[in-house]
């Protein structure tokens, strides 16, 4: 039986980390936010996937990473990008189609990515992204390097072809990647108990693939960042892949249209009491770090970095129609090229 | 020079460049400890060791992807298909991931990986495992797809698949592996999109590659020998980028063109080439397009329809008459 945490040596986080943390997660929400007023305003196109309520899930994982190891995930890749440091600006020019969008106006919300970063998208196939996880994962391996790859995926996923036999994969080979499932409850609007067969999803992983599972609460980022240093550690010192279950929810509709019929709203607001950043501000009140005026300040800070980028990556030009030759190969060829 | 069998060339391309770079692997179903199912990995792991030359579970979407992934971050995987009809549980790793990362990431990723195997119809095996899929990945941009039709080409094509920053579908085919020809001793690459006269002629053009450029051949040397007829082959080594203006030159001195594929005539690859073709051949064509295919129907098991279906030497011979009015 393998234990993590009480394996792993405690680090207790600083009053400054916990601070990034919280403004990292109201920064999301009001990202968010944000996407669904221009969603409204139809300077987005396409599908459009929020993160809204399961903001301390990137937040405290990625935070217990390093810059150096690997991140891939779905589609629901707005949270991860912002918590991996990327700049919203160039986030939100990506959103509406613009040429200096972080993927250059070619893969919208679904496919951010960040090469200097380590961020690898951004990936909008159920599932398709995960054996590519352990492609990283070989790489690392290979190469005798002292990384992790971090894998995310919702609940939706594990009843993919593709997510089975990456785990296979791993476990086989014995390679450094953290699978980390965001179990909202919902794979769009079909709860986890109608298309799992074993709805404990980290049951699903240890007898079939010798990957351990675990789980962790994902509406509290402090539980998030001690679970991901654990996993990391056993990552790092060899011991294979692991396993982890984060119970989180999605306070919006799978994308943008969804009409949100297979839940209530009673269902929602019981989760919305246990907000992830709300828990993390009663934390930081109790601990004198925060009180009702540093609250606003950094809210209103929030609000006007996020309207300014909204501002200059809504100004910014759109791409040139000959740019959509461009990257299709390492040089263009081709009788049909431009 | 000396002369080796194709799957010799193969094996011989890949030991050249796993010696030249260390972030080549191969990666497969029995390539490893069973020396390859068709022995195209003979010695590998022996020579360099079970992280670089690697057993694969029947996992096709799982090493596939396995692959992908390494390559964005620089490695250069081959990644081995028992055959290229196996590759279809691992189309959304081939046709998605690995051609489309560059794109949608705006160039921040290359993913240099070579998907190689056996495409086409063998040896009897009925309906689902006697893909010739050309067509169907020369469809999708992002991909490169390269068919080598002698052992020559077979080593100085795949060695630049390796070394591709793009993703490369290179395609062989069972029957070939024990063909034998001439490979020079040193070193040599050849280009992509660059086709190959493989013989030259004045009556007819006829557009082939691998299997049935050799079945392409046969047929012209036949139709010297009974008619006099003399046949222009163009080969074009690589059908993604496809090498049009070789095609379209040769079309032009002949008046005429047949297409020879292995894989069904629906959207097939001899319907690209005969609309390439008539974009810049129109006004010089004597008769219109022939294109010979596989006949449009799942591959049979037995003997007498299979043969029927898969295209010979007498049917491209037939179209080629039929192309230059050939009266008897």
């Amino acid at each position: 039986m393998i234990t993590l945490v009480e394996q792993s040596q405690k680090v207790e986080p600083s009053p400054a980390q916990m601070m990034d943390w919280y403004r990292q997660m109201a920064l999301i929400r009001q990202f968010e936010l944000r996407c669904a007023q221009s969603y409204q305003q139809q300077k987005i196109g396409g599908f459009c996937h929020l993160y809204v309520g399961q903001e301390a899930v990137a937040v405290g994982s990625i935070a217990a990473v390093r810059p150096t190891d690997y991140i891939i995930t779905a589609y629901r890749d707005h949270g991860h990008a912002i918590a991996r440091g990327m700049d919203c600006q160039s986030l939100l020019a990506e959103l509406y189609g613009k040429a200096s969008g972080c993927s250059h106006g070619k893969g919208g919300s679904m496919h951010f990515f960040d090469r200097e970063k380590n961020f690898f998208g951004g990936h909008a196939i159920v599932a398709g992204h995960v054996p590519l996880a352990v492609g990283l994962g070989w790489a690392i391996k290979y190469r005798k390097e002292d990384r992790v790859v971090l894998c995310y995926f919702g609940d939706g996923a594990m009843n993919q072809g593709a997510f089975h036999e990456a785990l296979n994969l791993a476990g086989l080979f014995k390679l450094p990647v953290i699978f980390m499932v965001e179990n909202n409850g919902y794979g769009m609007g079909t709860h986890v108990q109608r298309a799992s067969a074993v709805a404990e999803l980290k049951l699903r992983t240890g007898d079939a693939y010798g990957i351990p599972g675990k789980h962790v609460d994902g509406m509290d980022c402090l539980a998030m960042y001690e679970m991901t240093l654990a996993a990391a550690q056993y990552c790092r010192a060899g011991h294979g892949s692991l396993f982890i279950e984060v119970k989180t929810y999605r306070y919006r509709g799978h994308s943008m249209s969804d009409p949100q019929k297979y839940r209530t709203r009673e269902e929602v607001a019981k989760y919305q009491e246990h907000d992830p950043i709300g828990r993390l501000e009663k934390l930081l009140r109790a601990k004198n770090l925060l009180d009702d005026a540093k609250v606003q300040a950094i809210n209103n800070e929030i609000h006007a970095h996020v309207e300014e980028a909204h501002h200059q990556a809504d100004m910014a030009p759109f791409p040139q129609t000959q740019d959509v030759w461009k990257d299709v190969y390492a040089n263009p060829y081709g009788p049909y090229k431009s | 020079m000396p002369e080796i069998q194709f799957r010799e060339a193969l094996n011989q391309a890949m030991c050249e460049e796993m010696d030249r770079d260390p972030d080549v692997f191969l990666i497969g179903e029995e390539v490893a400890e069973y020396d390859g199912a068709y022995k195209v990995s003979q010695g590998m792991l022996a020579r360099f060791g079970p992280m670089r030359v690697v057993d694969s579970p029947i996992s096709e979407a799982g090493f596939a992807g396995l692959g992908v992934g390494a390559a964005m971050v620089g490695m250069r995987p081959i990644v081995e298909f028992m055959t290229f009809s196996f590759s279809l549980v691992a189309f959304d790793q081939v046709v998605n991931n690995a051609p489309k990362m560059r794109y949608m990431s705006g160039g921040q990723f290359k993913v240099p990986i070579v998907f190689r195997g056996i495409s086409g119809a063998g040896q009897q095996l009925a309906a689902t495992h006697s893909w010739t899929v050309d067509a169907l990945y020369t469809h999708v941009p992002g991909l490169k797809v390269v068919v080598p039709t002698t052992p020559y080409e077979a080593k100085g094509l795949l060695k630049t698949a390796i070394r591709d920053d793009d993703p490369v579908v290179f395609l062989e085919n069972e029957a070939m592996y024990g063909n034998r020809g001439e490979v020079p001793a040193e070193e040599y690459l050849l280009p992509f999109g660059k086709a190959d006269i493989k013989r030259e002629g004045f009556h007819c053009t006829i557009v082939a590659w691998g299997h049935g450029c050799l079945t392409a051949l046969a047929a012209a040397e036949q139709l010297h020998k009974d008619h006099g007829i003399e046949v222009e082959i163009i080969d074009p080594r690589s059908l993604r980028p496809l090498d049009i203006d070789t095609i379209a030159e040769s079309v032009k001195k002949t008046g005429c063109c047949v297409t020879v594929e292995e894989g069904y005539p629906t959207c097939g690859m001899g319907a690209e080439i005969t609309a390439q073709v008539q974009e810049k051949c129109f006004d010089d064509l004597d008769h219109h397009i022939i294109r010979v295919g596989s006949l449009d129907v799942p591959m049979p098991y037995s003997k007498v329809l299979l043969n029927h279906v898969v295209p010979g030497a007498q049917r491209v011979a037939e179209a080629v008459k039929q192309a230059i009015y050939f009266q008897r």
